[in-house]
């Protein structure tokens, strides 16, 4: 018992460097007739927040911090002094059991360190998903980190059991990769993720298209319903904010991927001596997430982004979308009563709740600024840049209008 | 004092604001003659309307934000939801699309504040294993004096929501016996019926399993001392939750011990590498001057930049003494996912006309002028991009290579890149097509590429193309017949 609690603290530690904790996007199950224990419901619950503000949704953990691997940035390198351990598959099985029936948890995020070869430690991982699925019975999330040399028997059975998979990109650009995790290259990375697309569409696809009746969409098998996600390390290399967009673009367009994780290269007990010092401030990873909304969910392409971004990097002081709208002021100000949806969502301070909120409101009542105030979190944001019945926007003419919206001096956090 | 007062139930229930409604609406009463109360207040109020069964006649989209709405804390939840049915049945039939009208925004922020609070009540319950009737816990399972496994929790909704949370709990939870216990009602499920009970006291809940200093020891881990950042921890797990949360005791000294903890790991860094684990052993590149070898050294290719956005190289495919070899323009976005040539759908239309001629796929070998996938982003799409003469250049190398090591008898180019790839000149396809000629080691042919059929709008243009592409195919297997299929 003490030596599985010990094995836990320095397996969750080694785990927590992954940003993914999502477990949204799963097959909806239940336990309902008795036999096994738990449910997905289609979106994710955070059952608990960290001081580091991030979300603990799964109990992720590795099944082993050895690895044979030595990239320059993951503290389970080959290379680092951490110490090691490595989880039965039984442990894993009952610690999942036991902390799902206190509702501590969605279910498992499993990863693991390379040990003796890709196929081997990809089985381990599909061990620990089958026991968890055919002999409990467990209906809760399951993701699983892919090992992209693995087997592709091994691959479909991983999609079998798991919710999600994912495949980590690790580094912006090949060049990167190269410096930073040299075991590791750009095509067996991306063929892995393109062999887990064609497999989704195949299946999911099919599943979707073919089958009107419920009961038989049922009965079908399902692969990785949440998808596949992946991973990407910030500021341990050179790449900039715009070869980091570019790549993410690349990646959902190519791969159908759910999410992006973009993760600041933190600090890690034992670093290697070929990393920069000095981590990038957290606040970068921040935009990139923002950056990546607008591409995904604003109708921005990624060039628009990054174009109004000096250098490539992305604005630390002001958001992207806010940056994009001072750099074509031409565009505003936006009547909010006749704009179309297209605009509206470029609209800084209107996210697409707020537009949806304005598109029927409209319809039956013309807006005016209090209108408008009630529909967002803050309207002293939008004034600039939107003009209603009762408000004629004055600053938008100034040079200084970035000054507006950048907070105040404070002093900083750590790495902030 | 108001003519009507409806007192109501607390349970959190739309039935008894449906009834009320029924009443109210049958007689017209204007919002402003109606009191709304809770279970226990009498007639002091005002008169209750007579009972009404008429269906009420709303949109839906009512009902689903009344039966949030009900589930509010706030007295004034069934005031506020009768004024907004009153003017949806007065001439404002659309007012809930109206999110931007002060009384559909107060609603609505009350039905997302009771669906709030649902959510955080299905992340923050916590269970604590007791064992009923037996010996004591032995920390798993059942315990051993034959007594059986129960599931407690204590929990503070800010909403009367409990009832409604039943079905998430028992959908999860099925297989366990298991008590919710709150101040406002408890609920009961031993594996088969769901029961309610009034509401007890923070001390009628269990104390500590064993289990909560695994899930502590979990947290702290998980903690990055390096990234602190409380504030978006309290946005979404407010103090309020904190006293019913085992992990949340750590904080203060996570957050205390963060700054040094920090300070360490940078000025720890960098440390030099102390190899303790042997480095992986690679599979051995295949060798010598072979096809094998060259598909090898092919994978990192990076002579132009098409290599960078790609998946992979995207090699030829065949037999290594193919008598005859097809080359394409490039790979497209199906190829470029599987690795393979000509398995989208130009490569189904190809298979199809190969079939038709009279020739086995399996004994041609099959390339591309240029081995990685050249494309621009359209939002989610990848759409394909002619490679440029630079890129062809670049790629030749390879082909070249290939048509040494193949030696083939005879070598198809299919459309304009392939062609100008083989011929080394910009080609009119129209012009040179269908002829077999000499060239330096093989004899050469030119055709159409498969997805310039797939291009052409008109049903009957594409029908006729495809028939002279067959024909063409067909000139392969007359000049060399190892590749006919064997009927």
């Amino acid at each position: 018992m003490t030596d599985t609690l010990a094995k836990l603290e320095i397996l969750a530690d080694a785990a927590k460097y992954d940003a993914s904790c999502a477990s949204s996007g799963g097959a909806r199950r239940n336990s309902r007739d008795g036999k096994g224990l738990g449910s997905t419901t289609g979106s994710g619950i955070c059952h608990s927040y960290t001081p580091d503000g991030r979300c603990v949704s799964l109990l992720k953990i590795l099944l082993t911090n050895f690895c044979l691997y030595d990239c320059a940035y993951c503290i389970n390198r080959r290379s680092s002094d951490v110490r090691r351990a490595r989880f039965t598959v039984d442990e894993i099985v009952e610690l999942t059991l036991d902390f799902y029936k206190r509702n501590y948890i969605e279910g498992l995020f499993l990863s693991s360190g390379i040990i003796r070869n890709a196929d081997y430690t990809m089985e381990q991982l599909v061990l620990v998903a089958r026991k968890l699925r055919l002999e409990h019975q467990f209906r809760g999330y399951i993701h699983l980190k892919t090992i992209p040399e693995a087997s592709r028997e091994l691959l479909d059975e991983a999609g079998r059991h798991a919710d999600r998979l994912s495949i980590n990109i690790e580094l912006p650009t090949e060049a990167g990769l190269k410096q930073l995790a040299p075991e590791k290259t750009q095509p067996s990375i991306r063929g892995a993720m393109a062999s887990l697309k064609l497999k989704i569409d195949a299946v999911e696809g099919e599943r979707r298209v073919s089958l009107r009746s419920d009961a038989a969409r049922r009965a079908r098998p399902r692969f990785a319903p949440a998808g596949q996600s992946t991973q990407m390390i910030v500021g341990a290399d050179a790449a900039d904010d715009a070869a980091i967009l570019a790549t993410s673009a690349g990646l959902y367009a190519g791969y159908g991927l759910r999410r992006v994780y973009y993760s600041a290269f933190s600090p890690i007990p034992a670093a290697s001596s070929i990393l920069p010092v000095k981590p990038p401030p957290l606040m970068r990873e921040h935009r990139l997430y923002q950056a990546d909304w607008l591409i995904r969910f604003y109708g921005f392409a990624h060039e628009e982004v990054t174009k109004a971004a000096p250098g490539g990097m992305l604005d630390l002081e002001i958001d992207p979308k806010l940056a994009w709208a001072l750099a074509h002021r031409e565009q505003f100000p936006v009547d909010i009563n006749r704009a179309a949806k297209e605009m509206l969502l470029r609209v800084p301070g209107l996210g697409t709740r707020a537009v949806a909120a304005v598109l029927r409101s409209r319809r039956h009542r013309r807006l005016r600024l209090e209108d408008l105030a009630r529909l967002t979190v803050s309207v002293k944001k939008l004034l600039p840049f939107v003009s209603l019945p009762d408000h004629r926007p004055l600053l938008l003419d100034r040079q200084d209008l970035r000054q507006h919206f950048v907070p105040p001096p404070r002093q900083l956090p750590l790495f902030g | 004092m108001a003519r009507w007062h409806l007192a109501l139930a607390d349970d959190g229930d739309l039935a008894s604001f449906q009834d009320a409604a029924r009443r109210l609406t049958a007689i017209d009463a204007s919002p402003d003659d109606v009191t709304f109360g809770g279970p226990e207040e009498g007639v002091l109020f005002g008169q209750s309307p007579p009972p009404a069964d008429a269906p009420l006649g709303v949109p839906r989209a009512f009902v689903s934000l009344a039966s949030l709405v009900v589930a509010h804390a706030d007295p004034l939840r069934f005031a506020l939801l009768y004024r907004l049915l009153w003017r949806l049945l007065h001439g404002e039939r659309h007012l809930l699309q109206v999110s931007a009208d002060p009384l559909v925004h107060r609603l609505e922020m009350m039905a997302r504040a009771v669906r709030r609070d649902m959510h955080k009540m299905t992340a923050f319950v916590r269970f604590r294993r007791v064992i009923v009737d037996g010996g004591p816990d032995d920390g798993r399972g059942d315990g051993p004096g034959g007594g059986h496994e129960h599931y407690v929790a204590w929990f503070e909704p800010e909403h009367l929501i409990l009832r409604r949370m039943q079905d998430f709990f028992c959908d999860r939870f099925a297989s366990m016996r298991w008590s919710i216990l709150t101040p406002r009602g408890c609920m009961h499920w031993d594996k088969a019926t769901i029961r309610f009970t009034p509401g007890v006291t923070r001390s009628e809940a269990p104390p500590a399993d064993g289990l909560e200093a695994w899930w502590q020891a979990y947290y702290r881990a998980m903690f990055n001392p390096a990234r602190i950042n409380p504030e978006a921890m309290r946005a979404e797990m407010p103090r309020k939750y904190w006293h019913n949360l085992p992990e949340a005791a750590l904080i203060p000294e996570l957050l205390q011990q963060a700054p040094a903890r920090t300070e360490a790991m940078l000025e720890a860094a960098p440390v030099t590498a102390r190899k303790s684990i042997p480095a992986p052993r690679h599979t051995p590149a295949p060798e010598g001057d072979t096809l094998a070898a060259l598909r090898h050294a092919s994978t990192s290719c990076a002579r132009c930049s098409l290599h960078a956005p790609a998946t992979q190289t995207v090699f030829g495919e065949g037999p290594p003494d193919a008598p005859v070899i097809f080359i394409g323009e490039q790979p497209g976005d199906q190829e470029d996912l599987a690795g393979r040539p000509f398995v989208g759908p130009a490569g189904q239309l190809f298979d199809r006309a190969l079939a038709e001629a009279g020739l086995d796929r399996r004994l041609i070998y099959v390339t591309n002028a240029v081995k990685h996938f050249k494309f621009v982003l359209r939002g989610k799409r990848r759409i394909h991009q002619k490679p440029d003469a630079g890129e062809i250049e670049a790629c030749h190398w390879w082909l070249a290579e290939e048509l040494r090591l193949i030696r083939p008898r005879l070598a198809v180019a299919m459309g304009a890149t392939a062609a100008r790839a083989l011929t080394g000149r910009a080609v009119t396809i129209g012009r040179e097509r269908g002829r077999i000629t000499s060239m330096a080691h093989f004899h050469g042919l030119i055709t159409v590429h498969p997805s310039f059929l797939l291009r052409l709008p008109d049903k009957a243009a594409q029908k006729a193309e495809y028939r002279r592409f067959v024909e063409d195919l067909a000139i392969v297997g007359n000049e060399v017949s190892d590749v006919r299929l064997v009927a």
